[in-house]
C-alpha cells in the first residue's frame, strides 16, 4: 500500500526525530555530571550529599608508626567515645599490628570502616538503619536500629560496635547512645563543613601523613592523582566490596 | 473452678495444672527480671560483648524456632501426606509450633538493644535482609498455622485443612530456609558462608521439632491422664532415626567440604580440635549426645522397643540441639575474623584472637524464658482444648497406607 | 446478699471515678500546666502555638534530610534548638523536671527518645567553617577548627 518513496520519507522523518531526542537523552544525562563535577569541591549546608562524590581514603601502611596511634586518639576525642578498649566499650578506629608468618616482617595501619560500595552491612539491616550515603559513606541511622547486631556478624572488618550502656554528655556533633551499632562515620560532621576526618587531621599534624582523604570521583584529587601513580589494595578484596578505603604497603 | 478446663481429661487435677502453671510462670518471670533488668542498665551486664554479639538468649531463640517449624512437621505428613496416625495429632503439634515460636521470637525481641522500637521493625523493612523477611515469615506463620488449627478443628471447615496444610508445610519450609540464611548469607565469617546452612537448618528442624513433639506429647498424655498408646511411640520413633542420621550427614559433608579448602582449615582445627569448650560441646554435645547416642537407643534391639528410652533418646536430641546452635551462634563468631590470610594480626579491638565468651545469668535467664512462654502456652492451651487424641490404634493401622 | 454486692461495686466505681475526674479539674484550670523557661533570643524560629502542635513533626521530617541525605539547616537543627533552649541553671534540656523539653514532657506523661541519643547541653565550643573556599584535597595539612577537646567527657559513665 504505501509506494516506495513515501516509506523513504517516513523513514528520514524517523531518523529525525531519533536523533533529536537523542541529542536530548545524551545531553540531559551528561549535563548533571558536568554541573557536579563543578559543585564537588565544597557544598551548602541546605544542599544534599551528592551522588557525583565518592569519599575515600588512601593509607600508607609503609609511613604508619607502629607505636603511634595518634588517629584513634584523634577519633575518640572528635567522636565523644571513651578510649577504653574493654570488650564491650566502642572502637571506631583501631592500630592492627600484622605480622607475615613466612618473613617475620612486622607492621602496623589503621583498620576502620571500609565504607564499601557494596557494603554487607546495609544489606543485612532488616529495618534499613544501616545505610549508605548518596556520596559513599556508610552511616547507622540511629533513630531506626532496633539493636539487632546483625550488621556486626556481617561486617568483614569487625568495624561496628554496640554501645553497651547508657551514655551521657555526647558531643552535640555525634549523637550515639545505648541500644544502637555505631562506626566510624569519616567524621560525617567535619566532611559537611568541608574539613577532613580528625584521624587523617592528626596523622598529617605529626608528620607521618600515613593518611589522606580525599574524593575518589575528581581526578584532580590527590588521592585519586595517588592512587593512579602508586599500587593499592583492598583488604579482602576478594569479597567484592570496592571499598572506600585502599592501603598501600601491605 | 477448674473443673470448667477439664474438658478431655480422664481425671482433673486442679492442682496438677495450676502448679505446672505457677512452675512455667515463674520462669517467665525470671526472663521478665533479666529483661527489665537489661532493659535499664544496658547490655553491659550480659558476656556479650563486641566480639561476641549474639550469645545464649540467640542460642535458646533459634533453637526454638528452627524445633517449632519442625515440630509442624508432624501435621504435615498427616495432611500433606496423608498419613492417619500423624493426622490425628495434627491440632496439637500445629499448637505447640505456636507456642514455640512465641517462646523463640519473645527472647529474640526481649533481647534486642531497643526492644521499645519494635513498632518500627515492624513498619520499616529492608527488603534485601533476610532477617526482614524472617520477620514476615514468622508473622505469617503465626497467622497460617492458625487458621490451619481452626481448619483441623471446625468440623465444617475440615475440607480445607489439606490445601491450607500445604501451604503452612511450604511457608515452614522457607521459614526454616530463611533462618538458616541468616548464618549463611554472611559472608564475612569462615564458619557461615555456605549455601548449605539453610537445608541443614531444615533437616535439623525435622529432627529437633519430632523430638519436641514426641517428649511434649506424651508429658501432656501423662498430666492429664490419658493413655498414648504405645504404638505410636515406636511407629514415630523411626523417622525421627532417620532425621537424626541425616542431620549427622549434613554435618560430616559441611566439615569435610571445609576440611577440603586451606583456607578454612584453621577454622576446622578450631571446631574439631583446640577450641576448648567449643570443640568439646561440639562433639560431646552435638555428635554424641545430639546423634549417636539417640540413634543407638532408637535402633539397638535392647532399647529400641522401650517407651522410656525413645523418651531419652527424643530428649538427647534436644540437648544435642542446643548444643549445635551454641557451636555454630557462638563458636562461629569466637573464631577471629581472617583479614590478612598468612599474617597473624592483633590489636585493641580482639584481633587475631578466639573472642572471649562468659555467659552471665540475666542471658540464661531470658533464654530459658523463651522455653517457659512455651510451657506456660501449651499447658494452659492443652486443658482448654481438645489436642490429645485419644487414637484407636486397630482403625488407624488397617486404613494407614 | 448479691444485690449488696452489686451496689457496692456501683459505689467504689461511682469513688473512682470522681476522684479521677477531680484531679482533673485543677490541671484544666491551669494551675498545674508547666511553666517553661525563656529561651535565649528574642524569639523562636516559629511562633510557639505552631511549636507547640508541630514540633514532633518537625523533628521527625528534618531527621531524615540530615541523616539520610546530609542537609544541615539551622533553622529546625536539633543542636541549634538545644543551644536556645538550655537552661541557665543545669545548662541541659533536659537534665532535671524544670528544664525546657521535660518540663512539659513530663506533663504530657510522654516519653523522650531523643536524648539517649543526643546531647541535651550545647557544645562548648562553636566549630568554625573553613574560611578558605579551596577543595581540601589539594591542601596538604588543614588549618581550620581545633578539635572539641576540653569538655567533652563522652564515654561510659
Amino acid at each position: 500500500m504505501n509506494n516506495p518513496s513515501e516509506n523513504n520519507v517516513d523513514k528520514m522523518e524517523d531518523r529525525r526525530n531519533f536523533l533529536k531526542v537523542g541529542a536530548m537523552v545524551a545531553g540531559a544525562t551528561v549535563a548533571p555530571g558536568v554541573l557536579f563535577y563543578g559543585v564537588a569541591h565544597s557544598r551548602a549546608p541546605e544542599e544534599a550529599a551528592s551522588i557525583g562524590v565518592r569519599w575515600g581514603m588512601l593509607i600508607d601502611s609503609a609511613k604508619c608508626g607502629d607505636e603511634c596511634d595518634d588517629c584513634v586518639t584523634a577519633c575518640n576525642t572528635e567522636n565523644g567515645l571513651s578510649g577504653e578498649t574493654g570488650p564491650q566499650d566502642t572502637q571506631y578506629i583501631r592500630k592492627l599490628n600484622i605480622k607475615d608468618l613466612r618473613n617475620g616482617r612486622v607492621h602496623s595501619l589503621p583498620m576502620l570502616c571500609q565504607h564499601c560500595e557494596n557494603p554487607p552491612c546495609v544489606d543485612v539491616c532488616p529495618t534499613g538503619a544501616s545505610m549508605k550515603r548518596a556520596d559513599g559513606i556508610v552511616l547507622v541511622d540511629r533513630h531506626i536500629c532496633i539493636g539487632c547486631r546483625y550488621c556486626m556478624m556481617a561486617c568483614p572488618y569487625k568495624a561496628r560496635s554496640f554501645v553497651h550502656e547508657p551514655l551521657t554528655d555526647q558531643n552535640p556533633e555525634v549523637p550515639r547512645g545505648k541500644g544502637c551499632v555505631e562506626s566510624c562515620t569519616f567524621c560525617v560532621q567535619r566532611v559537611d563543613r568541608d574539613e577532613e576526618p580528625a584521624c587523617v587531621e592528626a596523622c598529617n599534624a605529626n608528620g607521618h601523613q600515613a593518611m589522606l582523604f580525599g574524593d575518589l570521583m575528581d581526578p584532580e584529587s590527590a588521592i585519586s592523582q595517588a592512587l593512579k601513580t602508586h599500587a593499592s589494595t583492598e583488604v579482602r578484596a576478594d569479597l567484592g566490596l570496592n571499598t572506600g578505603v585502599r592501603y598501600q604497603g601491605i | 473452678m477448674a473443673n470448667e478446663v477439664c474438658l478431655n481429661q480422664e481425671s482433673c487435677k486442679p492442682e496438677q495444672f495450676w502448679g505446672l502453671l505457677a512452675l512455667g510462670g515463674l520462669v517467665v518471670l525470671g526472663a521478665m527480671y533479666a529483661f527489665f533488668t537489661l532493659e535499664h542498665h544496658g547490655h553491659v551486664l550480659t558476656g556479650m560483648n563486641n566480639q561476641i554479639v549474639w550469645g545464649l538468649p540467640h542460642v535458646f531463640a533459634v533453637f526454638l524456632i528452627v524445633a517449632a517449624s519442625g515440630v509442624l512437621n508432624v501435621a504435615s505428613i498427616g495432611s500433606v501426606f496423608g498419613k492417619k496416625l500423624y493426622k490425628a495429632r495434627a491440632p496439637l503439634s500445629g499448637m505447640l509450633a505456636l507456642s514455640m515460636l512465641a517462646g523463640g521470637l519473645a527472647v529474640l525481641v526481649l533481647d534486642l538493644g531497643r526492644p521499645d522500637r519494635l513498632v518500627v521493625a515492624m513498619t520499616y523493612y529492608n527488603f534485601k535482609s533476610i532477617f526482614a523477611w524472617n520477620m514476615i515469615f514468622y508473622n505469617g506463620f503465626f497467622a497460617i498455622v492458625g487458621l490451619y488449627l481452626i481448619t483441623l478443628m471446625n468440623r465444617n471447615l475440615k475440607a480445607y485443612s489439606g490445601t491450607v496444610g500445604l501451604i503452612a508445610f511450604l511457608w515452614r519450609i522457607a521459614l526454616t530456609t530463611a533462618t538458616g540464611s541468616i548464618f549463611g548469607f554472611l559472608v564475612a565469617r569462615v564458619g557461615y558462608n555456605s549455601a548449605l546452612m539453610a537445608p541443614m537448618f531444615i533437616i535439623m528442624s525435622f529432627a529437633y521439632g519430632l523430638a519436641s513433639f514426641l517428649l511434649v506429647q506424651s508429658a501432656m498424655y501423662k498430666w492429664n491422664g490419658l493413655l498414648l498408646d504405645e504404638r505410636i511411640l515406636s511407629r514415630m520413633k523411626n523417622l525421627l532415626g532417620v532425621f537424626i542420621a541425616a542431620s549427622l550427614y549434613f554435618t560430616v559433608v559441611f566439615h569435610l567440604t571445609n576440611l577440603y579448602f586451606a583456607k578454612q582449615w584453621a577454622f576446622e582445627r578450631f571446631i574439631l580440635l583446640d577450641g576448648g569448650v567449643y570443640t568439646n560441646v561440639f562433639w560431646i554435645g552435638q555428635i554424641l549426645i545430639g546423634g549417636v547416642f539417640p540413634l543407638l537407643l532408637l535402633f539397638s534391639p535392647g532399647t529400641r522397643k522401650s517407651i522410656g528410652m525413645i523418651l531419652l533418646a527424643s530428649l538427647l536430641v534436644i540437648i544435642g540441639g542446643l548444643a549445635q546452635m551454641f557451636v555454630t551462634i557462638v563458636g562461629g563468631q569466637a573464631f577471629p575474623l581472617v583479614m590478612f590470610p598468612g599474617f597473624v594480626e592483633s590489636s585493641s579491638f580482639y584481633d587475631g584472637v578466639v573472642h572471649a565468651y562468659s555467659p552471665t545469668i540475666w542471658e540464661f535467664l531470658l533464654g530459658m524464658g523463651g522455653v517457659g512462654i512455651a510451657f506456660f502456652l501449651t499447658v494452659a492451651a492443652v486443658r482448654a482444648f481438645k489436642f490429645l487424641p485419644q487414637d484407636d490404634f486397630h482403625s488407624l493401622e488397617s486404613k494407614d497406607a | 446478699m448479691a444485690r449488696l454486692a452489686n451496689w457496692l461495686r456501683l459505689a467504689a466505681l461511682g469513688v473512682a471515678t470522681t476522684i479521677m475526674v477531680a484531679a482533673a479539674f485543677p490541671a484544666a484550670a491551669g494551675v498545674d500546666l508547666p511553666k517553661l523557661e525563656k529561651g535565649k533570643g528574642e524569639k523562636c524560629v516559629e511562633d510557639t502555638q505552631f511549636m507547640r502542635k508541630n514540633h514532633m513533626d518537625l523533628l521527625k521530617h528534618q531527621r531524615d534530610e540530615t541523616m539520610r541525605k546530609g542537609i544541615r539547616t539551622t533553622k529546625h537543627s536539633l543542636k541549634k534548638c538545644v543551644e536556645c533552649h538550655a537552661s541557665e541553671k543545669t545548662g541541659s534540656v533536659a537534665a532535671t523536671k524544670e528544664d525546657f523539653c521535660a518540663a512539659c514532657h513530663s506533663y504530657a506523661s510522654v516519653k523522650l527518645d531523643c536524648w539517649d541519643c543526643h546531647a541535651t547541653k550545647p557544645g562548648a565550643q562553636q566549630v568554625k567553617k573553613s574560611t578558605s573556599n579551596s577543595s581540601r584535597v589539594t591542601k596538604s595539612a588543614s588549618s581550620v577548627s581545633p578539635l572539641m577537646a576540653s569538655s567533652i567527657s563522652g564515654g561510659n559513665q
